[in-house]
């Protein structure tokens, strides 16, 4: 990916430099033109056309305001209701992800779901140990929430 | 136009302030460290950000200042504050503090913690 994006670059400066003329205008229409060529030529690359993966992290971010939303609903409806009858607990979660700066962004996913609190990572990266403020009724819904992320930070990385 | 952005800059702040307030009642209300952790972690996060976001769209509105510093500041405060949620909750797991007793599962307890490298 950062192969592509350097290559793009690189092709809008040389648009520059074909037209003589350096301003911010010229290279976007270069950085324009390079992007249609990167295009063209995307089987020569190892990986996917770079900008599927800029469009998955912006996915990533939209889902992240969401959650940060929709968590602090369910916090505040829990603090303000006049009986606590609230269920905690510590559940242990698989995860299929491998690398690490993976593994972080899910942590703090999670740690910003409705909910839920990662406590700690197994020494193998391949459990996170999530501590949840009501277990009975999240759990099954939480399962999706994860896929869902775990699919969102797959779509990044692959 | 200058009103409206007046009007989200306002309304902004005093959900930010609002948002900190859930957030000491939840310190003070619930019974153990982790489920503070969820009202300190999450709650405070959005207050201060959205109090920073009004004070942002504020100056810009008003005296047409655009502080990217202010920017900054919501996004290392998004980034860093789960971070410390965890690290405090961990810390205070592995330092043994016990769950509430109201507590139903424990699943890191019975968990493999750090084995010998040779077992690896």
């Amino acid at each position: 990916m950062a192969f592509q994006i350097l290559l793009n670059f690189f092709l809008a400066l040389v648009w520059m430099f074909l037209k003589t003329t350096y301003d911010t205008k010229t290279f976007l229409v270069g950085y324009l033109l390079g992007l249609i060529i990167i295009y063209g030529m995307r089987r020569f690359f190892g990986s996917r056309f770079y900008l599927y993966r800029v469009w998955a992290v912006i996915v990533l971010i939209l889902i992240f305001i969401k959650e940060l939303l929709l968590s602090n609903l369910s916090v505040l409806s829990v603090i303000l209701k006049p009986k606590l009858d609230i269920k905690p607990g510590i559940f242990a979660l698989p995860t299929e992800l491998k690398q690490d700066w993976e593994i972080t962004i899910l942590a703090n996913l999670i740690t910003l779901t409705p909910g839920t609190l990662v406590i700690d990572v197994s020494y193998d990266n391949k459990i996170l140990y999530i501590h949840a403020m009501d277990i009975q009724d999240v759990e099954d819904s939480i399962q999706s929430i994860k896929n869902t992320f775990e699919k969102a930070i797959m779509e990044v990385s692959r | 136009m200058i009103e409206i952005g007046k009007l989200i800059a306002g309304l902004l702040i005093l959900i930010g302030a609002f948002l900190s307030l859930v957030t000491a009642f939840g310190l003070l209300r619930l019974p153990d460290v982790y489920t503070r952790n969820h009202a300190a972690s999450k709650s405070a996060t959005l207050g201060v950000m959205s109090v920073l976001l009004g004070t942002l769209i504020y100056f810009y509105v008003e005296h047409g200042h655009f502080n990217s510093r202010v920017l900054l500041g919501i996004l290392f405060i998004f980034i860093t504050s789960p971070v410390a949620g965890h690290l405090i909750s961990r810390a205070a797991y592995n330092s043994g503090v016990p769950l509430w007793e109201k507590s139903v599962q424990d699943d890191l307890k019975n968990s493999v913690r750090y084995p010998d490298k040779d077992q690896l």
